[in-house]
């Protein structure tokens, strides 16, 4: 029964993963980032996303309060913090916001106050959307590992001698 | 930051200002299996490398701080380029001023392709411009770079070696020499041995005296 739920969520996972990837919410970056992730760094993706989600929500929340505000825009801040943005996604794979901040970039840049106000809330959509799929995913994940009792370090281990 | 162990065989510098690229360049290099240490800012680098700018003087050769932390040795600087205060290539420029650091091998990593950017940097003598996001595939290529240093490093402490059994046995022969002459021969014979000496540690800075 334990192994048949494991390759279950094994499933699930690849399906969302999949989906994903369709949508282009994500791009192969990620797959490079569960490459590196191992017996030696076994939480290393979702400690890596968990610091962006932190990172970003920062970020634009800053960026929200400098689009809202109706006497000045600085354009300089609003691109700091995009530039940030989107270096942090192109890092992770989050390829969908990435590109909904080069967009809200160009706006900023043209000055056009609407696109800005437009690609923001598309971007807050983005990232929501992003956060909800990946803290599923991890979820899964969580589950398959608890249903396949892997206990970190490796169980192949736990057979060897110990000193 | 972490502090560096000797364990494995290079050690890593990485320089970047973002948490998310520190943390994944981390990992890049450990997969490596390099010894890694990072920092957020040039100016952090500086500091861990040992180096203290004489301010009062005009000469802009950084020297090292008396009071270094135990000997760090670092294969190669791997830094991002755009960073607040000092950039990437500012840093690099610091290194490769400096007499004690220029050796080190320096890697710019940047999320723009720009080709002005790129070959300044090369021009400067960074080894590598690394596109972000970095991949697994880029890291592996530092190896060859960190070992060419290793190789410098042999030859040089070679070179030491070979150079100071020339001043030895040449100390052996003026000593000879000085007994049957004057006590200021004497003097002159050392000094020039002396000079022979700073000579080769200063590499071949021309002071005009020649010794037999």
């Amino acid at each position: 029964m334990l192994g048949l739920e494991s390759y279950r969520l094994v499933a699930d996972m690849n399906r969302l993963l999949a989906l994903l990837f369709h949508q282009g919410v994500l791009d192969e970056q990620f797959l490079q980032l569960q490459q590196l992730q191992d017996e030696s760094s076994p939480n290393f993706v979702s400690e890596v996303v968990n610091i962006y989600f932190n990172e970003s929500e920062k970020l634009l929340r800053n960026l929200r309060a400098l689009l809202m505000d109706r006497e000045q825009w600085e354009y300089t801040k609003v691109g700091v913090h995009l530039n940030q943005l989107i270096g942090s996604s192109s890092s992770i794979g989050a390829n969908r916001i990435r590109n909904v901040c080069v967009a809200l970039r160009a706006a900023s840049e043209q000055n056009n106050r609407l696109g800005c106000l437009r690609a923001l809330d598309v971007l807050e959509h983005e990232y929501c959307y992003l956060k909800n799929k990946l803290h599923e995913f991890f979820h899964i994940e969580q589950q398959r590992v608890l249903a396949a009792g892997i206990r970190y370090p490796n169980p192949m281990q736990q057979h060897q001698h110990h000193p | 930051m972490g502090m560096a162990t000797t364990k494995s065989e290079f050690h890593v510098l990485a320089v970047d200002d973002s948490i998310i690229d520190r943390k994944l360049i981390e990992r890049l290099l450990k997969t490596a299996s390099y010894q890694v240490t990072t920092v957020d800012s040039g100016s952090k680098a500086l500091e861990f490398l040992g180096f203290c700018e004489d301010v009062e003087s005009n000469s802009n050769e950084p020297s090292t701080s008396p009071n270094n932390q135990q000997e760090v040795e670092v294969n190669l600087i791997i830094t991002d380029y755009c960073m607040p205060e000092m950039t990437g290539y500012d840093l690099l420029k610091k290194i490769k001023e400096s007499s004690s650091f220029r050796d080190i091998p320096v890697v710019i990593m940047s999320s723009e392709n720009v080709p002005s950017r790129i070959s300044r940097c090369l021009e400067e003598g960074a080894e590598e411009f690394f596109l972000k996001p970095v991949r697994l595939a880029d890291v592996n290529k530092l190896k060859p770079h960190m070992m060419k240093t290793k190789n410098r490093d042999c030859q040089k402490a070679e070179e030491e070696v070979s150079s100071n059994e020339k001043i030895a046995s040449l100390e052996i022969k003026s000593s000879e020499q000085t007994q049957a002459e004057d006590g200021n021969n004497n003097k002159r014979k050392a000094t020039e041995a002396e000079e022979e000496l700073s000579q080769d540690r200063t590499r071949r800075r021309y002071n005009g005296l020649t010794v037999i």
